[in-house]
Parts: C-alpha cells; structure tokens; sequence
C-alpha cells in the first residue's frame, strides 16, 4: 500500500492533567474518506485539534505525506494543505457571507479546483446570500459556508467536525450531497460523525472511539452493527 | 446661545480628539486592548517630529511624514517584543504593561528634553486663517478636522475593503478559528499597532502645532481620546470621531460661558451621554 497522505500515531493529549487521548492512530490513504465515529466526550475534536495544531500533542506524530507535522503552530499546518471544518462551524460574525468563504484563501491562496465561483456553484444558496452575515444564515447554510471556507484553502485533507450537528435529516443529506465533488477535486478526507448510519454510508474506512482510545476500525461493510454498538458504549457482555 | 464661531471652534477641536483616539479604537477594536500608554506614545511622536525637525531643519508636516514609518517600526516591535507576550484571557496584565509603559516614556523623554515645553514651528500656515460666511477660521484647525475625516475614512476603507481589514475583523471576531485560516494573530496585532501608531504620529503632529507640550501631558490626552472611543461605542471608528467632536465641542461651549469650565464641560458632556446611552453612539452589534 501507498505512503497514507495523513497518518497520526500514538497520539496523546491531555488538557491540564486530564488525559483526552491515549496513543491513537488513524491513517487516511489518498483519496479516501475516513470516519471517526464515537459517543460525546470520545476525544474526537480533542484529535481534530490536535492534528491541526489548536491542541497541543503530548506524545505521539502526524505525519503530513510522509513529512511529521507533529507540533507546528495552526497556521502553518493550514499552509501545509490540511484545512478544517471546525465543529459549531464557527462562522466570522463581522463577515458576510462572501468575506467568510474568502478568508479561506486568506493565507493559501493556490490554484486548484475551489475557488467562489465553485463554491457557489457547489452551494447555489450562498450566492444568493453572498452579501448576509454567515451568522444570519440558517444552520445548514452556515454549514455549508464553513465547508465553502474550508475548501477555499484547495486543501490536500480536509477534516469536518460533526457536519450533521443540530441540523435535520434532509438537511444532512443536502449537504453530504457535496461529498462527491470534494472527493473528485482531489482532497482526502476525514469526517467525524455522531450519525452513525451516515458516517458507514460516506467513509471508506470507519474508526469507532471511546474514551481517547480507538475501539474499532475497519471498512464499513466489515463492521456489524453489534460491534458498533460495543465500540461506541463499551461491551455489555 | 453659543455663537457659531464658537460651534465651529468646537467642530475642529474635535478632529484633533478624534486623531488621539482613533489609533485608541483601532487596537481595541482588533485586540480588545486598552493601551494606556497611547496618550505618551503621541507625546513621544511629537519629540520625534521635533528631533528630526531640529536636527535636518525641515518643516514639521515634512519631519511627521518621516516620522510615520518610524511609529510604524515602533509598534510593531512594542508589539511583538512586548505586549503579544501579555494579551491573553486576563485582561489585567496588558492594562498594567501599558501602564508601566507609560511612566517610561514619561521618564524617558523627561531624561532627554527636560521639563520645558516645546512647540512645533509649522510657520506662516500657523497664522493663517479662511473666512466662510461670518465664521473665520484658521487653517491650521481646518487641516486637523479634515485630516481626522480622512484619517477615520481611510482606516474604514482599510477595515471593511481590503483583505488585511478582513483579516483584522475575523482575528478580532476569533483568534483561534481565524488561526485555522492561516492567519497569524499575532503579526495581525503588530499590524494593527504599528498603524495606530502611524495615527499617533499624524495627532502629534497637530497636537505640536497648535500648544506647547511638555512629557508629562500624555495621560491627559488619553483621556480626551478615551472619551471620545467611548462616547462612539466601543469600536466604532466614525464613532470615534463623533465622540471627539462632542468632546470639543463641549469643551468650547463650556468655555464660552465660562473659560475655567472647558475641561470639566467635556468631562461632564462624557458623563451624560453615557447616561442617555451606555453603550456610545455607534455601538457594535457583536461584542
Ligand atoms: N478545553 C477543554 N478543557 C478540558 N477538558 C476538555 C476540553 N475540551 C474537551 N475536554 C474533555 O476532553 C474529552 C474529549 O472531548 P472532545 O471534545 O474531544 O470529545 P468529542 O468526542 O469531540 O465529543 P462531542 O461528540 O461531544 O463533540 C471530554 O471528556 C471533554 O470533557
Ligand atoms: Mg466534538
């Protein structure tokens, strides 16, 4: 098998002298889509942070293609081509719609398939309500504008923090409806997801957390339900 | 009541509060700190306007324009070196660093100028004045209002139409997620200082011009420019001018009826509004 574009291992974090994470590992192949799914308090943003330079790492590495990023302040790792799609979407409330997805490309400004123009083709709504607040805009549109944010950078990994939060179903599925496009721009991606079902119908590979600690991985059609269920809650049996 | 001379007298007083404020408004727009040393570092301008004047006997206007970059340099090092390591979740130890800071500029400029009051010579413009209607004006209070106008337009421009600006409102919005955009905070902060203190050196400029200054009137001038930031509403930067130009014109009226009632009519004018409307004039809606 290839190089993996992103690779962690035996990552740990704490904050103060609570420990989030205890030697994880994950590995993202070119390409593909990676789940990390797991109950709340699992760890899973603490690892998105962590990988992105916001958490500081206490042992472990994340290698970028190869190269180990462990580390590197927040800005740099954006520079490097991982951009992220923080949980709460964490629009900019003094930028309109427009300012907010062209703060993506505030620092990275590279050629590549994502610019406005795609963007707003990908999401046609935010067109409409370019020149609004992002904090003005419906749930799924903020969104959609923090995907559109993220994508500006023409990242190499993209990481989502619980897209489908407080959003409704038909809501969720306009927005995984994006998910081919990214992929075929060429980005890797990682997606945590508390929606189960959503997280095994989009990833190619499925990590299962609990506690700071990976529970169980595998490709979804290999994962029974009953061991999801044990990985997520802990084993009943 | 007042006369229009006077109305107008206070207008243009009030773009020179406005231009000790603004660079005030600036970096606690961006990075929601009170520099109390602001007041000192204009004062500080004002010496340097003075030291390039005397040494290469040019004319102020020319020596300030030198000194702009200088400022520039300034902040960015006072920034960087200095105040980036104490902006943090408490507010308390970049309020007391400023305030440490503003005793040594005091001190230093003391050491180096004395005590005795100095003035900036612009020469003949000093004298100058233009008549509108009945009002007689001198130039030198018209240049500062108009200066204010563009100043306070200019940061607008750069604020709301320019990448940086964007960069400014979102670091200010929140540091940690703009971080995740590739901006660095704290070379955004070091920015937004050394602009400021591009600012102060154009308010020291006419600060110089028009009355003499010595290094012990700082703190008094921040507190014009503190006035008139909150008079605005935190923030805003037409606020700002707003603010300095009922400062001024308070301070004219009050002394028109009674010249020892100047400086409390500003002060007391500072009191009501803020009464009638706690929040300034122009508040943010976000905060
Ligand atoms: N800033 C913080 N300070 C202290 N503890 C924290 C902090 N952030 C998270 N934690 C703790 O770290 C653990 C992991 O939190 P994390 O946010 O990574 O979980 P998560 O899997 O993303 O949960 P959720 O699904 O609710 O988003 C939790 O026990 C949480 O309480
Ligand atoms: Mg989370």
């Amino acid at each position: 098998m290839s190089e993996p574009i992103l690779s962690v291992s035996g990552l740990t974090a704490h904050y103060g002298d609570f420990q989030a994470l205890f030697g994880v590992d994950v590995a993202l192949e070119q390409g593909e889509v990676v789940a990390i799914i797991g109950a709340n308090g699992a760890g899973k943003t603490t690892l998105m942070r962590a990988i992105t330079g916001i958490a500081r790492v206490s042992a472990g590495r994340v290698r970028l293609d190869g190269r180990d990023i462990t580390g590197t302040p927040a800005p740099d790792i954006l520079m490097a081509g991982i951009a992220m799609v923080p949980e709460g979407r964490r629009l900019f409330p003094s930028l309109s719609v427009e300012e907010n997805l062209l703060i993506g490309a505030h620092a990275r400004r590279i050629q590549g398939h994502w610019n406005l123009e795609s963007v707003y083709r990908l999401f046609p709504v935010l067109r409409e309500r370019r020149d609004h607040p992002g904090t003005a805009l419906s749930g799924g549109q903020q969104q959609m504008v923090a995907i559109g944010r993220a994508l500006m950078s023409n990242p190499r990994v993209l990481l989502c923090d619980e897209l489908s939060l407080g959003l409704a179903p038909v809501v969720i599925r306009e927005i995984y409806a994006a998910f081919p496009e990214i992929r075929a721009s060429g980005a890797s991606i990682v997606v945590i997801e508390q929606d189960v079902s959503q997280a095994l119908k989009v990833a190619d590979y499925v990590h299962c957390m609990m506690e700071g600690r990976i529970t169980l991985s595998g490709r979804p059609a290999e994962l029974s339900r009953d061991a999801i269920h044990d990985a997520y809650f802990g084993a009943t049996h | 009541m007042f006369s229009l001379d006077t109305i107008v007298q206070g207008l243009l007083l009030g773009g020179l509060y406005a231009l000790f404020a603004a660079g005030l408004s600036l970096v606690f727009g961006i990075m929601r700190l009170v520099n109390l040393a602001h007041g000192d570092l204009i004062v500080l301008g004002a010496y340097l306007i003075l030291g390039l004047g005397t040494v290469t006997g040019m004319n102020p206007f020319v020596a300030a324009l030198i000194a702009m970059p200088l400022m520039f340099g300034l902040g960015w090092l006072l920034q960087t070196r200095l105040l980036n390591r104490v902006l943090g979740e408490d507010i308390l130890p970049p309020l007391l660093v400023t305030f440490g800071l503003s005793v040594v500029i005091q001190n230093g400029l003391l050491a180096a100028f004395t005590a005795d009051s100095r003035k900036l010579a612009a020469g003949p413009v000093e004298s100058a004045s233009v008549a509108i209607g009945p009002v007689h004006m001198g130039v030198m209070p018209v240049l500062t209002l108009a200066t204010a106008v563009a100043v306070i337009l200019g940061l607008n421009l750069l604020f709301y139409r320019t990448a940086l600006g964007r960069a400014f409102r979102a670091t200010s919005d929140d540091a940690v997620t703009a971080q995740l955009m590739g901006i660095r905070p704290q070379r955004i902060f070091a920015m937004a200082t050394g602009i400021a203190l591009v600012v102060a050196a154009i308010a020291a400029l006419y600060l110089g011009t028009r009355a003499n200054f010595d290094p012990s009137i700082g703190p008094a001038r921040l507190l014009y420019a503190f006035e008139a930031v909150i008079i605005g509403g935190l923030g805003s930067l037409w606020g700002t001018l707003a603010g300095g130009v009922v400062i001024g014109l308070a301070q004219t009226m009050g002394a028109a009826v009674n010249p020892e009632w100047q400086i409390l009519a500003g002060h007391v004018a500072f009191v009501l509004i803020l009464m009638v409307r706690p929040r300034g004039l122009f508040p943010r809606a976000i905060d």
